[in-house]
């Protein structure tokens, strides 16, 4: 093959069966996408559709039933190094004994043969970058919520990952500090030549946000819809938001959801 | 975004972060039972004084204070608790150590925890006493019977907090530790162990009351030294005073101890106070 890249990250015929006491549960049922690096890809879908264990599948924190995913050709098999998770649950996921400065660190010191004042520099220009300096010394539980998150990203960010794992990780903090996370977000994304996997279950956080938004169907999940988001950059919360493209976008993947829950439109409004 | 941080207020001006101190009385204070101590005290030295007692089983406290600075400035009693808390700490640690080790162990693997549990919750009720004679039998009375008792019963607390812990180590940071590559060794170093670190302070606190008491016992049993030694010797000898002195050299020994360990835990654990007091909001 000589295109490489457009293969980046390949999700082959995924399956996840859960087996409980009350029977087994089909969580994804041959789920199949290709992923080209550098781009910002939005996985939404109706809770329970299985797009956490879709992305945990990803990033080797689960194992899949069957099928296979490939990161830069190399089968996953427990954490890739060249991808980190971020987690939904950011008062969980820091380590509250831990400064920021020295959560930051934490996969630097752990991952890499780096001296002590490569780290210190690289957690500096990683805290700047997450426009947190001044913080450094702050326990993560004395910070806002998008501080917090801002935190994690920049823990995950100083291992100078090739691709990101989202996994709703703006879903707990108010509307504002979402939309500054967002643009944080993009901005690093952008200026990192990040591939961004991004779970939501916000149709137009996902249409905002990405280059390609797949849609899964409730469990068992299989890709409903797979949207290229052909929107110009740079994107802007207002403008963005308004435009007739946007609102197509929009409006095919939430007639997708609603279809797929069996509500028509006019209902749900 | 809104960037609020509680160190980020403005700061109090002198008068505002100096509360109204002169105001708080002493009755809302500790002091209220610091009087009360003074107040027993004084109670039984005109109790004693007065003959309102038997005066050969209750000296005056003034007695038994002047007794207690004479067996300090001789050497004697410094030299008695010397050798206890030699003991005391010998066995402590080595429990502690143990008991993490094993809390350790029996949290993180499910072999250790089906192997060792059941032992675990028959040799625990014992209570310590009960098998020093045992003990005696193979250790003798030496030291290493005493460093022996006193560890086996600090191992106990500290195992169970320790298990309980390690249980509670919060998975989403286990996941987390998982992505960045940390596994095996450096992830009960990095993770497992401070995150349990609150319980295990928790079984460390209980086993130092537990070290202290099976110290006192076993060497009033048997031994040729230390405190508890010291109390019952006095006793046997009519030695009224002296016996009182030695138990209040223990209180004296048991507070410092305490506020010691609250102290260290304060310290290492700060981050688990403020922590806390986040989730709780």
């Amino acid at each position: 093959m000589t295109d490489t890249s457009r293969q980046f990250l390949r999700v082959c015929s995924v399956r996840k069966v859960f087996g409980a006491a009350g029977g087994t549960t089909v969580a994804l049922n041959g789920v199949e996408l290709e992923i080209t690096k550098g781009s910002f890809v939005s996985i939404v879908g109706p809770s329970g559709c299985g797009k956490s264990t879709l992305l945990q599948i990803i990033a080797g924190l689960i194992d899949a039933t069957s099928g296979a995913v490939f990161l830069a050709d190399r089968e996953v098999k427990g954490p890739p190094p060249g991808a980190l998770y971020v987690f939904q649950q950011y008062t969980r996921s820091l380590f509250p004994w831990k400064t920021v400065e020295r959560n930051v660190a934490f996969g630097l010191e752990n991952r890499e043969t780096l001296s002590r004042i490569d780290v210190a520099a690289r957690r500096r220009e990683i805290i700047g970058l997450v426009k947190l300096t001044g913080f450094e010394h702050h326990y993560p539980w004395q910070l806002s919520g998008g501080m917090q998150q801002r935190v994690a990203i920049a823990r995950a960010l100083a291992c100078r990952p090739e691709v990101l794992l989202m996994d709703e990780p703006f879903s707990a903090v108010d509307a504002l500090t979402r939309a500054g996370l967002q643009e944080l977000l993009r901005s690093l994304w952008r200026e990192l030549g990040l591939t961004v996997i991004f779970v939501t279950h916000d149709v137009d956080e996902g249409v905002y946000l990405s280059t390609r938004v797949v849609a899964l169907t409730r469990a068992p999940g299989t890709v409903a819809a797979d949207l290229t988001i052909d929107l110009p950059h740079p994107r802007d919360q207002i403008a963005t938001r308004a435009l007739p493209q946007y609102l197509d976008y929009r409006a095919r993947l939430l007639a997708q959801l609603f279809a797929d829950e069996g509500l028509v439109a006019g209902e749900v409004a | 975004m809104t960037d609020s941080v509680v160190p980020n207020a403005p700061a109090l001006s002198e008068a505002e972060a100096r509360p109204a101190r002169r105001h708080v009385l002493p009755w809302n204070t500790r002091w209220l039972g610091v009087g009360l101590i003074v107040v027993l005290l004084l109670v039984w030295e005109v109790a004693a004084a007065t003959g309102r007692m038997p005066s050969l089983s209750f000296p005056r406290m003034s007695e038994i204070l002047a007794a207690w600075w004479r067996l300090i400035l001789s050497g004697e009693l410094p030299r008695e608790l010397a050798d206890s808390l030699w003991r005391m700490f010998a066995g402590y640690f080595i429990g502690v150590l143990l008991g993490i080790m094993l809390g350790l162990l029996m949290g993180y693997f499910r072999f250790f925890y089906n192997l060792l549990e059941p032992i675990t919750e028959v040799l625990r009720p014992i209570p310590s006493p009960a098998y020093l004679p045992i003990v005696i039998l193979f250790l003798g009375i030496d030291d290493g019977m005493k460093v022996f008792m006193i560890a086996f019963a600090s191992l106990f607390p500290v195992l169970i907090n320790t298990y309980s812990g390690v249980r509670s180590v919060d998975p989403i940071q286990l996941q987390t530790a998982r992505t960045f590559g940390v596994t095996g060794r450096k992830l009960i170093w990095q993770i497992v162990l401070p995150a349990s670190s609150p319980y295990i302070f928790t079984g460390m606190r209980v086993s130092l009351a537990v070290a202290l008491i099976v110290m006192v016992i076993s060497e009033m049993v048997a031994a040729s030294s230390g405190i508890g030694y010291f109390i019952l010797s006095a006793q046997r000898g009519f030695q009224i005073r002296e016996m009182f002195a030695g138990v209040l050299t223990l209180a004296v020994v048991g507070y410092v101890l305490n506020r010691l360990f609250v102290a260290i835990e304060n310290r290492v654990l700060a981050w688990h106070y403020g922590y806390t007091q986040q989730q709780r909001h």
